[in-house]
């Protein structure tokens, strides 16, 4: 089987299969989309959370820390009710659209990015607050500071929600539909393969996924030690 | 950086109106097996070029497909229960019902056959066969209108299978091709359409034991979704797509698609 899924991975990837390229496409400009959404949302929500001081602080950490765990089959369900053409908001016909999709992924990757971030910065205004109060650095100097110091971890968080995003069938199934040349992306399409039946065509794209999975990460690795190397890190 | 951002934003813009960019495209709220089995890959491209429709499927259970068209999420019901059908349209959901084509359930199983159900011509005498040598049978479990069909031939056996549920009747609450992989997994007994299982990839050992019992006809429908329960539905476009399938045309394009030399459906509008 795992011979058998290998050659077929090859075959998709070495005929430049047009549909492979469609639904990888789609996968990418999905999550991409959702991540990038997610990192403007959950830089800003994870570093107040870190820095500033307000009542019900704790219960909001706990809270987005919870909803990292949060089943994408649930978010899929939300979403699909909320945009449901019976749903509140139905009118705006967004359902089985990819807009539909990255609105999940972004609801399931935002909290992972505001927790991770909120954990990283916590750390360092820790260490650094009476340092930079001491020396009257404004607060959105420090906050600079920090960001600029911790972007190696934060990186990384990003990269956990994009990893989430690409790899995640329950919540885009629901509210894409995994619609033929509109809202299917490789897990959809795994999933399909498997319900066919045809098993080492769905392990292939699954290993097609894989393969674009490491080379994003491949990427960001070599793009952070070749930054180092050049002093610009 | 800025011109990258400001490109995926207009990109998820853009998305939004994906759903209105095409003027023509209906969304088809539809059973699995007629997605799965590859019908409508060599259909839709017909009638595409015909109407000029832009047809999207989404396939899910009979049961969920219904829901969903309930809820106005989709322009056209393509389902296999003919009763839950019906009550769509008495309900005025639905304007009106077309048969549309039909092909037949079978029972399939592994090689060495358990239960010794093997060219029973009834399926209901198969069914209490498989209770009483306690073999283990898999169901959709699933509200779908497989999971119907195979809830009235138990109801024909006299035989309550939910009560062995867990034990001998193994309940997936999966799709057709799910409950079929679990089903060569484990050995049991399942029954399924024949167009799903014809196309279906994985059978392991497995084969046909029952087939040709009457009670074994399934029956396909086509409705379109009621505009004024759902003004959002295109009824000018959703017509057009249901009159190409009870045409002529359509009819035989059903009727020429085959797996493996085998016609999977057999079209019967009136």
């Amino acid at each position: 089987m795992l011979t058998e899924a290998f050659s077929e991975a090859f075959r998709l990837i070495l005929s430049a299969d047009a549909d492979l390229f469609e639904i990888l496409w789609l996968s990418v400009q999905v999550s991409l989309t959702a991540l990038l959404v997610s990192i403007v949302l959950g830089l800003p929500i994870g570093t107040t959370l870190a820095i500033a001081n307000f009542p019900g602080k704790n219960v909001c950490i706990t809270v987005i820390n919870s909803l990292m765990g949060m089943p994408p089959v649930v978010v899929g369900l939300l979403v699909y009710l909320a945009l449901s053409r019976s749903g509140p908001f139905g009118v705006f016909g967004l359902l089985y659209t990819p807009s539909a999709m990255v609105i999940a992924q972004v609801l399931l990757i935002t909290p992972i990015i505001a927790a991770l971030t909120c954990q990283v910065m916590d750390d360092l205004h820790k260490e650094y607050r009476d340092l930079f109060f001491s020396l009257s650095i404004p607060l959105n100097k420090a906050v600079a500071a920090y960001l600029w110091d911790a972007r190696y971890s934060l990186i990384t968080a990003v990269l956990a929600g994009f990893g989430r995003a690409i790899s995640e069938v329950g919540a885009v199934m629901i509210v894409g539909g995994n619609i033929d040349h509109l809202t299917r992306v490789m897990t959809t399409a795994i999933a399909l393969e498997t319900s066919r039946g045809e098993l080492s065509v769905a392990l292939g794209l699954g290993i097609v996924l894989l393969a674009l999975a490491l080379s994003v990460n491949g990427l960001v690795t070599t793009v952070r030690s070749r930054a180092r190397y050049y002093g610009c890190a | 950086m800025r011109h990258k951002i400001i490109r995926k934003l207009c990109f998820a813009a853009l998305c939004s109106f994906s759903s209105l960019s095409f003027a023509d495209s209906i969304i088809v709220q539809s059973t699995t097996s007629t997605k799965n089995s590859g019908l409508y890959d060599y259909i839709l491209p017909k009638a595409s070029t015909d109407t000029g429709i832009k047809v999207n499927v989404v396939a899910v259970g009979t049961g969920q497909a219904i829901k969903n068209a309930q809820r106005c999420d989709g322009d056209i019901l393509l389902v296999h229960a003919k009763t839950s059908e019906e009550t769509f349209v008495a309900q005025g959901f639905g304007i009106e019902r077309f048969d549309l084509m039909y092909n037949d359930f079978i029972i399939v199983g592994p090689a060495h056959d358990p239960a010794s159900i093997k060219g029973s011509s009834e399926a209901s005498e198969a069914l209490r066969q498989i209770a009483s040598t306690e073999a283990i049978f898999a169901s959709r479990g699933d509200d779908s209108g497989t999971h119907k069909a195979e809830l009235r031939l138990w109801r024909d056996s006299m035989i309550d299978p939910t009560e062995a549920s867990g034990q001998w009747y193994r309940e997936t609450g999966s799709g057709m091709g799910a409950t079929l992989n679990i089903a060569v997994g484990m050995n049991a007994y399942a029954l399924t359409d024949r167009a799903t299982w014809t196309k279906f990839g994985n059978k392991g050992d497995f084969q046909i034991h029952v087939e040709g019992d009457q009670k074994l006809f399934n029956q396909y429908g086509v409705i379109l979704v009621n505009p004024k329960k759902c003004p959002n539905v295109n009824a000018v476009a959703g017509q057009k797509l249901i009159d190409w399938l009870l045409s002529k045309t359509g009819q035989a394009a059903i009727a020429s698609y085959q797996v493996n030399g085998n016609q999977l459906f057999y079209p019967n509008a009136r």
